[in-house]
């Protein structure tokens, strides 16, 4: 019945999809109703919904939501708006990845998170630290993830555009970045991913607001439905960043997909 | 005098990995007229392509040089239109777009060449909605529509079937008929080289040169039914006896 790589259909597809999702909250539910874990561990899946809506209806959660969505997106924008010329350039032309090459990668893997004490020095804890642990965390990645897609662009291609007249500035323009842009935007998507890890990082150390704070703050109130709500949070506004992303691809590179 | 020259063009590459260096072309002259339709026949690692390539100005020589219309070739340009043997459609342009990426091309003539192509109704399809025929008659519209100096094809239709490789050739060759655009025509195929051509030059093996040139004179139009005729039997006996001689010596080459 499993055949390799075998497509399935679209309904089945949104079926399977959705039964994870009810097998996971029954699994839950069955954890918590029935007794076999602490409620002081975990809250059962009616509780932590219930204590979901009183956050939004009576501590204003949705201002920390906007302020941790606002903080990721910025840093993430920042980010790309220096790594992707940036990769860019190194991706097309040899001497300037060269040059580039070997201390982003060193840089790659420092931690954001490690940063964060010396952010708070530096930059304090108000939004700047906030937005540069975003930065950190994002910017190596997407630099060299854009520079190995700008790279490997096929090398037919640039001899026919050549043939065609183009010159050096014209292969870059016509030919790598066209080409390259889907996959770009797919580095994007996935880089947006992981600077959702790194804001609630930065939230959870000297905060006063964002769903970080708000998890942290639970804490200290040992309210763990508080604390699985807002992680909930995250991962649903990951999904719907993330659908917004991927339809946005296909809309505008109908070439690729 | 030739409107293209190629003199005494060495190509050598360096060896891999501490090998000996690979001299793919040695001393090779051609000298190609205007107007004139030419077919570089040989085996597979010949040099042919790199002959080609060199003509294109996407490889440089050794030593030699290539003359285009008095012009020393130094890089490649839009006066020599190249359709290569892969699909090196640009997928995010479509059809017509692909065709329109080259400096000289026009909207009205871009019209022209698209229905000349028989690629009326696709104009806004992308490539991977085409069949492998079309890509290469688009490539072709796309080089043409520069009004190159010379056309240089490299195995173009290397990929395609039997059957669309067929009409492909009758596609070209018509609009050589009506335009006697310049053409270098690399081929491994016998009977493309003979069809198409005036002029058929086999090269030799490692190192490449030009080891024979045959005139092919059979009258245009050339119907495909000419490949079936005593005269082309003829020239496709001549030539395979000149290309096999090289096919073996390759084939001993590489057992060594």
């Amino acid at each position: 019945m499993l055949e390799p790589l075998k497509p399935v259909s679209r309904g089945a597809k949104i079926v399977l999809g959705a039964a994870f999702f009810v097998l996971f909250f029954a699994a839950w539910a069955l954890a918590t109703f029935g007794g076999l874990i602490d409620g002081m561990f975990l809250k059962d899946p009616l509780y932590t919904l219930r204590i979901g809506w009183d956050l939004f209806a009576e501590f204003d959660f949705i201002q920390d939501v906007g302020v941790t969505i606002w903080r990721v997106i910025g840093g993430f924008i920042l980010a790309a708006i220096v790594a992707v010329p940036l990769g860019i350039a190194m991706g097309a032309f040899k001497p300037v990845e060269a040059f580039f090459e070997p201390f982003v990668s060193f840089a790659r893997y420092l931690p954001a998170s490690a940063f964060i004490p010396l952010l708070i020095l530096w930059a304090g804890v108000g939004e700047t630290q906030k937005l540069l642990v975003i930065f950190i965390g994002s910017v190596f990645q997407i630099i060299l993830m854009v520079a190995v897609i700008v790279g490997s662009t096929r090398r037919d291609l640039i001899e026919a555009a050549y043939t065609l007249g183009a010159d050096s500035a014209g292969i870059v323009r016509r030919v790598m970045l066209p080409g390259a842009a889907p996959q770009i935007a797919e580095c994007l998507r996935l880089v947006l991913g992981w600077a959702w890890t790194y804001v609630i990082v930065a939230e959870l150390v000297g905060s006063s607001s964002g769903i970080g704070h708000m998890i942290m703050d639970s804490q200290r109130l040992l309210d763990t439905g508080q604390m699985i709500f807002g992680i909930f949070c995250i991962g649903v506004i990951g999904l719907v960043s993330d659908l917004a992303f991927k339809w946005a691809n296909q809309r505008l590179y109908p070439w690729a997909f | 005098m030739g409107f293209l020259r190629v003199e005494s063009v060495t190509r050598t590459f360096p060896g891999v990995a501490d090998g000996p260096p690979t001299q793919a072309l040695d001393r090779t002259d051609l000298s190609v007229e205007d107007n004139d339709f030419i077919s570089i026949l040989g085996p597979s690692g010949c040099g042919k392509s790199t002959l080609l390539r060199i003509v294109a100005g996407l490889d440089v020589p050794s030593s030699g040089r290539v003359m285009l219309d008095g012009e020393p070739v130094s890089r490649p340009g839009p006066d020599r239109g190249m359709v290569f043997q892969s699909y090196t459609l640009f997928p995010w342009l479509t059809v017509r777009q692909n065709i329109l990426f080259g400096p000289r091309a026009t909207d009205a003539a871009v019209d022209a060449l698209i229905a000349r192509v028989g690629l009326r109704g696709f104009e806004n399809h992308f490539p991977k909605m085409l069949s492998g025929g079309m890509q290469q008659r688009t490539a072709l519209a796309r080089a043409l529509a520069n009004d190159p100096k010379i056309l240089l094809l490299d195995e173009p239709f290397g990929a395609l079937d039997h059957q669309t490789r067929s009409l492909m050739q009758e596609l070209l060759l018509g609009i050589w008929e009506a335009d006697r655009k310049t053409v270098l025509f690399v081929t491994h195929d016998v009977d493309e080289a003979i069809f198409m051509a005036n002029r058929v030059a086999v090269m030799s093996v490692r190192p490449g040169r030009i080891k024979a040139e045959t005139r092919i004179d059979l009258p245009h139009p050339r119907h495909y039914t000419v490949k079936t005729s005593p005269e082309f039997s003829r020239y496709k006996a001549e030539l395979t006896e000149q290309i096999r001689a090289e096919a073996v010596k390759a084939a001993q080459m590489e057992s060594v």
